[in-house]
């Protein structure tokens, strides 16, 4: 191994790493302010990517059937609970957000030439159409048991990943697409070739972990999202409701989800189950930073991805393996510093 | 509550009375769902296709999706065997299942037939494999069609990358020990995931070897991961893939990466190019033909027509079986069984079956041709 292996390693771990980062940022915020660990992250991952695949093909994608039905069912209970307790004035906003929007939606995606639309125009419709799933599956899945232990919270998300991967074979079927590059301008740097879209994927992460962490010290939801986190019965003490906290953390990480999967899916093959591996991975990212910590969970995941890159050279049949056996260490070093992971907030 | 059971008392019987009949009763075990869906869902869609009577007696298919889980295959075909007294089963998708289904056919004396390709399933025929059928091509036929093509095109250094699982290895073992054989050296042995998002540190480490050509030994669209990889990082030597990839949908995320290509085959996939003498010709035209008819051009798979050919031996088999013993009785079974084994000469689409007593493969060399991918299509090397 030569140091011009080692830099190219080094630029694909730093790219697959960069993806890591974000879904474990995900995983990290809806753990501190739900407390669900969320295993469908890497679902987005892949519906993002295969939406937009779908797009490119010309066809309606049918995650945008998932998105009327989901909001249909969610519209029916607030509807119901809006008119039993007389607040007859919220239905209008219950109906638009949940039945209009997806019929507009469908509207424009039924009216619209799908495949010549610029890729900046495709890639909006897409998340248009993948990320009100998070809010919906929270109102749907979460909400009811919002209050239940983290145990209950784990098996309700299992479930959720298992319908999702299911959902997602019978909406893109078992082959795998990949779209084309947001550009194929080419870098060399000495020995390297850096690709336009490993910029993209680099670039995109870093812009939204700095608008992340603008808008958790900045705006007023961010702040009541940290709030939420950090004690759950003062925030709601202080008028912030628990079911806003959870959808527009869902919102969040459904958005960083499916904008993964748009960034990642040029560079290669997305199946409808690719989804949770690359979640995995970024799991193991948030682990190495408690579940709490969100530099330390960026920096873990990107120490993942270099693992993979290297170990993939080295010692490819074990990779996976050697990845994951990371995760031992790691909990018996956190478990020898802190009593509770609660605590590192 | 009694109404209940009653009911269910009433509907039971029905369905039992139905199997009492003379029906024929087959028992299909595809992974429609799970990570060989891509291959059992073809499969599935082929059993559609098939012919409702054979012989003047009806055949009724139970479809079952084992969703390419071990347990869930053995839990279907006990609940067939059991419930639905089928006299044949056909299945399952991938080798891990068929194995084990093996021990359950046997011991309910029901011939199955297998659509999964590895060669333990039927080799060696013992107590329990002389039940046991299969109908795709051994990896070692195919290893050597590829060991064959590469040394006639003067290749001298081989590179390995396969999937990290059964597959790949199964690969390994059969290709080296072949290649070795006929004195071609290998370079580099590489594994990858499935679902692997990247696979340069394998690819660097086999450019860095300098081979004359690498073997990609995956199945369906994953395979064209390393394919990228290792066009961009400028490899040139020439590129082998399994009969794994054989399907439209590689075609479409390879792209123009896949270009002059080599991959060994079974004929069908082929079939309008082959010359009129050869007798495969036929068979996969005809399944071909229908298949696209029900589900639109383009749409064919080598996978299903592994099913189809299950289908074929049955049809050939069943009328032999069908003199000495009626269906639903374990002498039928036994009757069929050694029908199966008698198939002379019976064409499928993938090749021309000959079952021995040691053999319950029966493929010869015709059922594979070398195929190379040009101009985003499947070309016959000649």
């Amino acid at each position: 191994m030569d140091f011009q292996i080692a830099m190219l390693l080094g630029q694909d771990g730093v790219t697959n790493g960069a993806i890591y980062a974000l879904l474990a940022l995900a995983l990290v915020l809806v753990f501190a302010v739900t407390r669900v660990i969320f295993i469908p992250q890497g679902e987005f991952v892949a519906y993002g990517a295969l939406t937009l695949a779908a797009l490119q093909t010309g066809r309606v994608p049918a995650t945008l059937w998932l998105l009327l039905a989901m909001g249909g069912v969610a519209a029916l209970i607030d509807g119901i609970a809006a008119a039993r307790s007389g607040a007859l004035r919220k239905l209008p906003g219950v109906a638009g957000w949940n039945v209009a929007y997806p019929l507009v939606l469908a509207g424009l995606l039924y009216s619209l030439p799908l495949e010549s639309l610029p890729m900046l125009v495709q890639v909006v419709l897409a998340l248009a159409v993948v990320v009100p799933l998070g809010p919906l599956m929270y109102r749907l899945a979460f909400q009811p048991v919002a209050e239940a232990p983290v145990l209950i919270l784990l098996i309700v998300s299992v479930a959720v990943h298992v319908a999702m991967v299911g959902l997602g074979l019978l909406f893109f079927g078992a082959e795998g697409s990949r779209t084309p590059p947001f550009s194929e301008v080419r870098f060399e740097v000495g020995p390297m070739m850096i690709s336009g879209q490993q910029i993209w994927v680099v670039m995109a992460s870093v812009v939204l972990i700095v608008a992340l962490y603008q808008f958790f010290g900045r705006t007023l939801y961010g702040k009541a999202l940290r709030a939420t986190a950090i004690n759950r019965n003062g925030a709601r003490l202080m008028g912030i409701s628990p079911a806003l906290a959870g959808k527009l953390t869902f919102f969040l990480a459904a958005l960083i989800g499916a904008l993964s999967g748009v960034l990642i899916a040029p560079l290669t093959t997305i199946y409808y189950d690719t989804g949770f591996l690359i979640g995995l991975k970024g799991f193991v990212g948030a682990i190495i930073g408690g579940l709490g910590s969100y530099p330390v969970a960026a920096a873990g995941a990107v120490l993942v991805g270099l693992l993979e890159a290297f170990s993939s050279f080295w010692a490819s049949a074990y990779k996976e393996v050697i990845v994951f056996t990371l995760i031992i260490p790691v909990l018996v070093w956190r478990s020898l510093t802190s009593h509770h992971v609660e605590e590192d907030e | 509550m009694k109404m209940k059971h009653t009911l269910l008392a009433a509907i039971s019987l029905a369905f039992a009375a139905g199997a009492a009949q003379a029906d024929i009763n087959v028992g299909v075990n595809v992974s429609a769902t799970g990570p060989a869906a891509s291959l059992g869902i073809p499969e599935k869609n082929t059993f559609a296709l098939m012919p409702t009577t054979i012989a003047g007696e009806k055949v009724n298919y139970i479809i079952l999706d084992d969703a390419s889980d071990t347990t869930t295959a053995v839990k279907n075909l006990r609940k067939m065997i059991s419930e639905d007294k089928i006299d044949v089963v056909l299945g399952s998708t991938i080798s891990p299942n068929s194995l084990a289904m093996i021990d359950v056919a046997a011991e309910a004396g029901t011939p199955m037939i297998s659509m999964a390709a590895s060669s333990r399933i039927v080799d060696p025929v013992d107590d329990k494999r002389r039940w046991v059928f299969k109908t795709p091509q051994n990896d070692a036929q195919m290893s050597t069609a590829i060991v064959e093509h590469m040394t006639n095109a003067g290749v001298k250094t081989v590179a390995f990358i396969g999937f990290a699982d059964a597959y790949g290895e199964g690969w390994w073992q059969q290709f080296s020990s072949i290649a070795e054989a006929r004195k071609l050296k290998m370079v580099a042995n590489e594994r990858y995931n499935r679902a692997d998002t990247s696979v340069t540190g394998q690819v660097l480490k086999i450019v860095s070897a300098r081979p004359d050509a690498v073997l990609i030994a995956g199945s369906g669209t994953p395979a064209a991961l390393p394919q990228k990889a290792l066009k961009e990082r400028g490899y040139a030597g020439k590129i082998y893939q399994t009969h794994g990839v054989a399907n439209n949908d590689f075609l479409r995320v390879c792209g123009k990466d896949c270009e002059g290509t080599f991959l060994p085959a079974g004929p069908v996939l082929v079939a309008s190019q082959l010359p009129d003498s050869n007798p495969v010709k036929k068979a996969a035209t005809e399944y071909i033909t229908k298949y696209e008819a029900a589900h639109g051009k383009g749409s064919v798979s080598t996978f299903g027509a592994h099913a189809w050919d299950t289908g074929r031996l049955l049809q050939a088999a069943v009328p032999v079986a069908l003199k000495k013993a009626k269906p639903g009785t374990a002498e039928f079974r036994a009757a069929l069984r050694d029908a199966l084994e008698g198939s002379k000469e019976v064409a499928g689409a993938h090749g021309i079956f000959n079952m021995s007593p040691t053999d319950h493969l029966g493929l010869d060399q015709r059922s594979r041709v070398m195929v190379e991918i040009q101009n985003g299509g499947w070309k016959l090397v000649k």
